[in-house]
């Protein structure tokens, strides 16, 4: 580790050195090459060869061996297992960045000026910080079913609610397809502080005197959140909103720590890797993934323009 | 992709002073309110605390009563972390969390050197093609990882490097230098070109200014994307699983507990204590650095 370190370092320390010899005219062209040297091979081998060669690939059939043409394109749009896949992607996409960010956003106002405001925050962001998968077992644990009897007691909180409740516990995890949103749950539950933040921040940055002006009007908490709030944040919303789905579109650890898929849970990113991995079908692996990466590319297009006229205003 | 908030105005999670005139208003017209916000501080909370409190009961209990018996009978033991991180006796959790140490540092360091002279170059040296180059740069953030996974293997099985660290350490490089490079270039731009100039003035080359003057002020932008990049490299699960999956030596500790999961879904003594060992990390570094996170996070950032 330390030598991985040092070799960088290295490498950096040289590259800034030999910089300094570059005299001239060009010196400042030079230099500037130098610098960017070791980044553009990185950037060049590692990203952009690599996906060049899978789209490559989607084009071959499970051994990589024959040109197939689109057809590993069409058995996603076609095959009964492909489709379930992208249903529950649209599922996902759907409901996650909605769900979280109007979570977000609620609680960022709610909690606007309360008492205890950095507190109250810290417990909505907090589950950032914990990875997917660690977020996966908290929630299973949640979800944990033990079988009706008389002398089996639920460990599960959600059975137990329902238990209370008067109900009979449930294999929340097995039922199609309630257990996708339950999986998507997670992510709500993850990405909310995300939201919260980002919008806290974007009310907070609202003049104070619009909203003095808006409420010598006589304009009440909810006109002064329709009229003035929501129009003030929306280039936020519409980040968080765009920031969300595509991190929902890659969703993976989730899927495969919760249920590997199986109970029809699977989604693109996580087909992906059965596919490529452990399916062996590395054709259809590559064309999953060239899919994932178009389904990307318009919401980032919409998000940069949106940032784009919103600067401009 | 920036955010249009101003991202220096508010240090977001510093308590601001309420007055006590709009907090009493606030309780007496809205309960409504107080009380939505306090159901959803409980559903973010309560899983969590429901796992860290079974992750210090015996296993015995947990696997037949619910973890909110603790209250009425309470057993605590330590028990489940020792199991848990032992390799003779349980899952061996120990070694993969030093493996997550071995790959998360060099893979925030290394990316941070490489983008900062890149940015420097970006921000402050004309060169031709500077524009096209920084917005290539800018754009392959959009890559999604699975783009890359099979043709990176292959390179580092041809390589030579399967499964040791550097197959990690320069995947999670190359994956966050375009990011690291915008923030930091956005940043850099920020600081008043005069100070460049008087530097310059002064005699010093790209290397003095790039110490002595740029290095100091960048503090702030470094922490952001470095914490960035350790919570992201700590939590990952597919890159970690493509290069180092399989019961690899170089397997950090979300693969093994994924694993562990997956195999021994049911055995919750180990599964809540791994979950907390494996938290305990990242959570410590977000809180001690929450507010360079928050600036990144405003600076219009996350990852993809």
């Amino acid at each position: 580790m330390v030598a991985a370190i040092l070799l960088f370092a290295a490498v950096v320390g040289a590259i800034l050195f030999a910089a300094t010899f570059f005299r001239g005219r060009r010196a400042d062209r030079l230099t500037a090459y130098a610098y960017l040297a070791p980044t553009l091979v990185m950037l060049l081998v590692g990203l952009v060869y690599p996906g060049v060669r899978t789209i490559y690939e989607s084009f071959f059939n499970a051994a990589g061996n024959a040109f197939i043409g689109l057809d590993n394109y069409k058995t996603i749009f076609t095959d009964g297992d492909q489709l379930t896949v992208l249903r529950n992607t649209v599922f996902w996409v759907v409901v996650t960045p909605f769900v979280a960010t109007g979570v977000g956003l609620l609680y960022a106002i709610l909690v606007d000026k309360a008492r205890l405001e950095s507190f109250a925050k810290a417990l909505i962001f907090l589950p950032m910080a914990i990875s997917f998968v660690g977020a996966s077992i908290i929630w299973k644990f949640v979800y944990e079913y033990r079988p009706d009897q008389a002398n089996v007691k639920q460990i599960g909180l959600l059975n137990q609610v329902l238990v209370w409740l008067g109900g009979t516990p449930q294999q929340w995890l097995v039922t199609s397809p309630l257990n996708t949103f339950l999986l998507i749950v997670v992510m709500i539950w993850i990405q909310a502080g995300f939201a919260m933040t980002v919008l806290s921040a974007a009310i907070k940055a609202i003049p104070e005197d619009i909203i003095e002006a808006a409420r010598l009007d006589g304009v009440g908490p909810w006109g002064m959140f329709r009229f003035v709030t929501l129009p003030a944040i929306r280039p936020a919303v519409v980040v968080v909103l765009t920031t969300i789905g595509i991190g929902t579109l890659k969703v993976f650890d989730i899927v495969r720590t919760m249920t590997g898929g199986q109970f029809d849970t699977s989604v693109i990113a996580n087909e992906f890797y059965s596919q490529s991995f452990r399916s062996d079908n590395q054709g259809l692996g590559s064309a999953l993934a060239v899919l994932l990466f178009l389904l990307v590319i318009p919401i980032v297009v919409y998000n940069i323009r949106q940032i784009r006229r919103s600067e401009a205003l | 992709m920036t955010t249009t908030t101003p991202p220096a105005t508010v240090p977001v999670l510093e308590a601001e002073k309420p007055t006590a005139a709009a907090v009493a208003k606030r309780k007496l017209t809205s309960p409504w309110a107080s009380l939505a916000a306090i159901v959803i501080a409980v559903l973010w909370t309560l899983p969590t605390f429901g796992l860290l409190v079974s992750s210090f009961r015996p296993q015995r209990q947990i696997k037949t009563t619910g973890w909110w018996t603790f209250f009425s009978d309470p057993q605590l033991t330590m028990d489940n972390y020792r199991q848990v991180l032992d390799a003779e006796s349980g899952a061996g959790l120990g070694s993969y969390f030093v493996n997550s140490l071995v790959i998360t540092i060099p893979s925030v360091l290394i990316p941070l050197c490489l983008a900062t002279i890149a940015a420097y170059a970006f921000a402050w040296i004309k060169f031709p093609g500077r524009n096209i180059l920084f917005l290539a740069i800018f754009a392959l953030q959009i890559v999604p990882l699975q783009v890359t996974l099979i043709p990176l293997l292959t390179l580092y099985v041809d390589a030579g490097l399967a499964n040791t660290f550097w197959t990690i350490w320069l995947s999670h490089s190359i994956f966050g230098l375009p990011l690291a490079i915008y923030l930091l270039h956005n940043f850099m731009r920020e600081i008043p070109a005069g100070l460049l100039e008087a530097a310059r003035v002064d005699g010093a080359g790209h290397v003095a200014i790039f110490f002595r003057v740029l290095l100091p002020l960048m503090r702030p932008a470094l922490a952001a994307f470095g914490i960035f990049q350790f919570l992201w490299v700590w939590n990952d699960l597919l890159v970690a699983l493509t290069f180092a999956g399989g019961g690899n030596k170089v397997a950090p500790i979300t693969v093994a507990l994924a694993n562990l999961s997956g195999t021994r879904g049911t055995a919750w003594h180990l599964l809540s204590a791994g979950a907390f060992v494996s938290i305990i990390v990242p959570v410590t570094v977000f809180v001690l650095a929450q507010r360079y996170f928050v600036r990144g996070l405003l600076a219009g950032s996350v990852k993809g």
